[in-house]
């Protein structure tokens, strides 16, 4: 437990990391009290994640890998331990700047997909710069331009229950890209789609990560999907049971080619 | 301001998702606003009614009446008491500075018959500066003259009333009719002025003639029932009235401690009496319809509620993509208060309908104020603040894990 040494060791203020550092977590604990019982749910993650990784984490349900999923998002918060986010410690923001470091420095991807209703793609996907304050016009140029990457120019103005499940999670993808986040949090961005559409996501993500070399923290429970990821991490009990890099790293581009198109 | 403009706009849109929903709740806000508005409007036209009617007795008019007596331990009541004459009269002029205009007054009943129609009406006499202090004009012919009053001449002025029933279409003016048996020339009819106010009998239900004619060719009697006076302005007529007290209390001997035996009433008075007990109709209006109000505001704060529930999702969304709490609680609240001032300006619209409406369907009075119309938005607005406060704040509140997770 040399970490937890060394952490407590540490002054208090905010100590600047390497700029190449996006996350830094050190010795994070995470309960939860549940009527009498405490569940403790993290039990000391200590990890760094630098710019321009694509991370696949994996883990059984109850290894904690949600738990420190919301924690890598800010939306929750360690009960000891710290994290910080592009040098910044997260951990003692209070709920209006968390909201704040969510809506700048945090791309959400979910399995749901977490569109708004009765709401156009294009409205959808500028909303993170609604709450950032941007003014409209520039707030359509970058809501364009990112459903224009993600390959929905032609259908900004389709409602979600228009579009089908691969298109909604590419909006979303869009949404989470439009203010420029420092990390893309996917959590099981497959796990409602078909395995086409799975690839083509992925395809989506290894575009970002390469061309952009836009950080990527990828939850899967799915060793084919993690496979697409440089770096792979498993949770089980609430600690980091493995990770490694991943050898033989499936490429999406090559995967769709070998993929037979469906056709209904 | 664009931020506001834009949550505005979303607001909107989230009601008119459910178009029914948000109908049927600003269906209270509607009515409360139109029941506050109709209900302020009826309570002042009938206070301004009132006013009218008070006004048209002369407005700055104060009445002596003779008093009551005390015969042995047996009281007699008001108008019983022979004391108050025609001297009186002379001295309230000569020694009252506040006052302008001063008439004696007495009255009989009396069956008039003209031709082969007769009425039973109330016969006053009086002198001709009784039609100046009661603002009292004529629609044929002239009042009769000091002269007449001097010489005792037998000549009449009907009111409306005793026109209608006594001539038909005939024209009063220059006929003659009868006041027991003696033969009266009536000079001039009346303008209509209605019930009174005070005593809410038909006061064109009358016919005046010379004070002197009656006490000596009808009653007999010298003594006066009532002096009708006039103060110089509305403000003199206090000032006027404690002048005529101390002088009849003098002219009577009354000594100090001594009941008068007579008494002074001050219209004034009966103004601010009248205009106390309409204020006291208005606001009780007023209370009555802003409950409707209040109902209107649970009603929002209700659907609020649910719909918080039913969002719980996008509130998630919305957080977990940057919204603040304070941005998803400025969101609900403007969506409460944008269904509280729809529901608010539709209600206006209703209540100026029904003010229009209610006199030309059931003739009530009805005064529309500004001050009812800018109050019932502003507190329509209030409304939606204050019942959507809590709905939003239990929106803000959320946790966004939660939140995300809600199905």
């Amino acid at each position: 437990m040399a970490n937890a040494v060394t952490s407590v060791a540490e002054p208090a203020t905010p100590v600047s990391t390497p700029t190449d550092t996006v996350i830094h977590v050190e010795d994070v604990h995470k309960y939860y009290e549940l009527g009498a019982n405490r569940v403790h749910a993290l039990r000391g993650v200590t990890l760094d994640i630098l710019r321009g990784e694509f991370v696949a984490v994996m883990g059984a349900s109850g290894s904690g890998k949600s738990t420190f999923m919301n924690i890598l998002g800010c939306l929750d918060q360690p009960s000891s331990g710290r994290y910080f986010l592009e040098g910044t410690d997260v951990s003692t923001l209070n709920k209006k700047q968390l909201a704040a470091i969510r809506n700048q420095k945090i791309g959400f991807v979910f399995q749901g997909f977490n569109l708004l209703a009765r709401t156009t793609a294009l409205e959808n996907t500028e909303l993170p710069a609604f709450y950032a304050r941007v003014s409209q016009q520039e707030r359509l140029r970058r809501a364009k331009a990112a459903l224009e990457m993600v390959g929905l120019g032609e259908r900004m103005d389709h409602f979600p229950s228009q579009l089908s499940g691969g298109q909604q999670q590419r909006v979303a993808i869009a949404r989470a890209l439009v203010n420029q986040p420092a990390i893309l949090l996917a959590d099981e961005p497959t796990g409602n789609l078909d395995s086409r559409t799975s690839v083509e996501v992925m395809e989506i993500f290894q575009r970002l990560n390469n061309e952009r070399g836009l950080t990527i923290v990828l939850v899967t429970h799915e060793l084919d999907i993690a496979n697409f990821a440089k770096r792979a991490i498993v949770f089980r009990d609430g600690k980091i049971k493995k990770d490694d890099l991943i050898a033989n790293r499936a490429i999406a581009e090559k995967v769709l080619k070998t993929m037979p198109v469906l056709e209904d | 301001m664009e931020e506001i403009i834009a949550t505005i706009r979303l607001a909107l849109r989230a009601l008119a998702r459910n178009k029914m929903r948000s109908t049927l709740t600003m269906l209270g806000i509607i009515i409360g606003v139109g029941a506050v508005i109709a209900m302020v409007a009826l309570g002042q036209g009938a206070q301004e009614q009132v006013q009218q009617q008070i006004a048209a007795m002369g407005s700055n008019m104060l009445f002596v009446g003779s008093g009551s007596m005390n015969k042995g331990g047996l009281r007699m009541g008001w108008g019983n008491t022979q004391t108050l004459v025609m001297d009186d009269v002379q001295a309230i002029m000569r020694e009252c500075p506040a006052v302008a205009l001063a008439a004696p007054g007495t009255g009989t009943g009396a069956q008039v018959v003209f031709g082969n129609d007769n009425w039973g009406t109330r016969i006053n006499g009086t002198a001709p500066q009784y039609f100046e202090i009661r603002e009292w004009a004529f629609s044929e012919g002239t009042p009769f003259t000091q002269d007449d009053v001097t010489q005792a001449a037998n000549v009449a002025v009907v009111g409306e009333t005793v026109r209608k029933n006594l001539f038909g279409a005939v024209e009063p003016v220059g006929q003659t009719i009868r006041i027991n048996n003696l033969p009266f020339k009536v000079v001039g009819v009346l303008i209509p002025k209605g019930q009174s106010a005070a005593m809410g009998d038909d006061q064109d239900d009358t016919i005046i003639i010379p004070i002197t004619t009656l006490q000596k060719k009808i009653t007999g009697q010298n003594w006066l029932r009532y002096i009708s006076v006039s103060a110089k302005s509305k403000s003199a007529s206090y000032a006027a009235q404690q002048q005529i007290e101390a002088l009849l209390r003098d002219r009577h001997k009354i000594r100090p401690g001594q009941d008068d035996d007579f008494g002074v009433r001050n219209l004034a008075d009966l103004a601010g009496a009248a205009d106390a007990a309409g204020s006291v109709l208005t606001l009780l209006l007023a209370i009555v319809a802003s409950i409707s109000l209040l109902v209107g505001g649970i009603g929002i704060m209700n659907i609020m509620l649910v719909s918080v529930t039913e969002r719980t999702r996008e509130i998630g969304i919305r957080m977990a993509i940057g919204a603040t709490e304070s941005d998803v609680h400025r969101q609900f609240l403007i969506e409460a208060i944008t269904l509280s001032f729809i529901g608010g300006a539709i209600g206006i619209l209703l209540g100026l309908l029904s003010t229009f409406l209610i006199p030309r369907i059931l003739g009530w009075a009805v005064s529309v104020s500004m001050v009812a119309l800018v109050g019932a938005v502003v507190f329509s607005i209030l409304v939606g603040v204050f019942f959507g406060f809590y709905p939003a704040r239990k929106a803000a509140r959320l946790n966004p894990i939660e939140a995300l997770r809600y199905e």
